[in-house]
């Protein structure tokens, strides 16, 4: 099912000449942002230099750094009066991000979430429970507004109370819920604790933080949906950037309305389809706050195989961030790829520890896993033929060689928030 | 009770890192628990071993052990009685040689009983019967337990 099937489907020409055009006019809508004027001044860059959209490529990035330093509304391209709402992101670090978004922002975005929600099967009649903050967060009222375009009966049920949100489900029908992952296996967890089921549930639409394969399995199972993937961030309105269609392979990103690039962390270099790097993204439909070649930080790739469901090229799911990336003998390697190796050996659990050491100037990466409880046989051969088991798996996937401990099981820490798997030694004499 | 059930002990075997305190904190759990040890020794790889203990309670010391967060096993072992004056580990090494008897691994103690060997091979069910036949002494693992 289409929302608005012409422009999804779009040829790559047609497409390309879409995206070149709003380049053009992203040019000049920037130039009332002091930081980008200076920006595209330095680089030699005005509207009508930009004749291909590999010139892009001559601009230089924007980091989430400079939109914190323009706090707050520094990169405001509308008069303040015309931006019709605010959002911020959490800080973790020092102050919020701001975003902001004109009458046509928040029309552009509506029509973004209209289509994933119709990409994955939604449409009048469903009754959508959207279970995620309704404040500040840019999840609530993203999808809110998407979902009554398309006429789904929306429950802004927000969070908290989970048995209420149970009890909403059966109560009212609901057919469709909208949470982050983690939040979407404590609803299970409570259902199961109130030995109830869920029978109207069919579609689960899960973002906001990055989530395994396994992890779908598992919430498909407890909460009888089909789950979806969804992902965006504040700087480029919200969710809905990019979505599963109904193959759940890989992510459509909507490309009349974002330019992507994938970029090596470490050197800022293109990287060709297939190849894991940063996501870069120009936004090509935003009025309010238009950014220029923006590093989400988040990792994925170009996926070269074309979708069944006959939309545009995908990327693929975010396996995590280009802060965590570490340069190993010149390799990027992320240390959820090492997390990815770990999932797929059950003698071994999932929690790890990196430690990185320069020993004789050549980098030793060393990986401390735990030994799975119940595949201990008592042996000591058994644990040996395990730990080369490991090592292979990661030389295989990472492309490097490295060296595996095996501890005992428990003795790993346990991370409630950002996890800090990595100890980076290198730079300690 | 058939043969092998008569003579097979069971040694309880622990994953341990290598790291100092791991074996205090083993040796710790067991006392507590007023549990004795009759033989033991340690098996060292890449930054981690195995603990291999004869105890007097193998459930409770698996018990024990396993609430305080180690990995423990069962493993099925067999102790034959040896001469305690030179020559008596010979005399049971070639009984064992000679009817092809392959050793994983094997520690030693003497103890009231004289020597004794500890055992651990491919198929205890065949060695019980082979060393029994041949005259030697197997301890029953009531002996331990």
């Amino acid at each position: 099912m289409f929302w608005n099937e012409k422009t999804e489907t779009l040829k790559k020409r047609d497409l390309e000449t879409i995206q070149l055009k709003r380049l053009k006019k992203t040019i000049a809508q920037v130039q009332n942002v002091d930081f980008y004027r200076k920006k595209c001044k330095d680089a030699g860059i005005i509207p009508g230099s930009i004749k291909t959209l590999e010139d892009i490529r001559r601009i230089p990035f924007t980091r989430k750094q400079d939109l914190r330093d323009g706090y707050p509304f520094g990169f405001f391209a509308v008069p303040l009066s015309k931006v019709i709402r605010i959002h911020t992101t959490s800080g973790t670090t020092g102050k919020p991000t701001v975003v902001g978004y004109t009458k046509k922002d928040l029309d552009t975005w509506a029509e973004l979430i209209a289509r994933n929600l119709t990409m994955v099967g939604l449409q009048e009649g469903d009754i959508f429970q959207n279970m995620v903050n309704y404040g500040m967060f840019t999840g609530g009222l993203g999808f809110h507004y998407g979902a009554e375009k398309i006429g789904l009966t929306v429950i802004p049920s927000a969070t908290g109370n989970t048995k209420r949100q149970i009890e909403m489900i059966q109560d009212f029908g609901v057919t469709a819920i909208h949470c982050t992952p983690s939040y979407a296996m404590h609803l299970a967890e409570v259902a199961e604790e109130m030995a109830t089921d869920l029978p109207t549930l069919k579609t689960g639409l899960f973002g906001a933080e990055p989530w395994s394969d396994s992890m779908r399995r598992e919430l498909e199972k407890k909460l009888g949906v089909t789950a979806y993937d969804s992902y965006g961030i504040s700087e480029l309105f919200g969710p809905g950037v990019a979505f599963e269609c109904q193959e759940r392979n890989g992510l459509h990103i909507w490309h009349d309305c974002y330019l992507v690039e994938i970029i090596d962390p470490a050197t800022g270099e293109v990287v060709g389809d297939g190849e894991r790097g940063e996501l870069v993204v120009t936004p090509l439909a935003k009025e309010a706050m238009p950014l220029l070649r923006y590093r989400t930080g988040d990792i994925t790739m170009k996926l070269e195989d074309e979708c069944l469901c006959g939309r545009s090229q995908k990327i693929g799911r975010i396996t995590g961030r280009s802060d965590d990336m570490l340069v190993i003998r010149g390799i990027n390697v992320f240390p959820s790829q090492i997390e990815h190796v770990l999932l797929r050996i059950p003698e071994v659990g999932n929690q790890f520890m990196v430690y990185v050491d320069r020993i004789n100037h050549l980098d030793e990466m060393t990986i401390d896993v735990e030994i799975n409880r119940s595949f201990f046989s008592g042996e000591l051969q058994d644990l040996a033929r395990i730990q080369k088991k490991v090592v292979k798996e990661l030389r295989d996937a990472l492309e490097i060689r490295t060296t595996v401990r095996l501890v005992e099981p428990g003795t790993l820490p346990r991370f409630e928030g950002k996890a800090k798997r990595v100890i980076d030694r290198r730079g300690e004499s | 009770m058939t043969e092998t059930d008569r003579y097979v002990i069971k040694q309880i075997s622990i994953f341990s890192e290598n790291r100092p305190g791991r074996l205090a904190a083993i040796a710790k759990a067991l006392t507590e628990e007023n549990i004795n040890i009759l033989a033991f020794s340690i098996a060292e790889a890449d930054g981690f071993g195995v603990v291999r203990a004869l105890v007097d309670k193998p459930k409770k010391a698996y018990e024990k052990l396993t609430g305080i967060g180690f990995n423990v096993a069962f493993t099925d072992v067999i102790a034959v009685k040896m001469r305690d004056s030179p020559g008596g580990l010979y005399e049971i090494a070639k009984m064992l040689a000679n009817v092809q008897i392959n050793i994983e691994y094997s520690y030693a103690y003497t103890g009231k009983e004289g020597g004794v060997l500890i055992l651990r091979v491919d198929d205890a069910e065949q060695a019980v019967r082979l060393i029994t036949s041949l005259g030697a002494t197997l301890l029953e693992s009531r002996v331990f337990q």
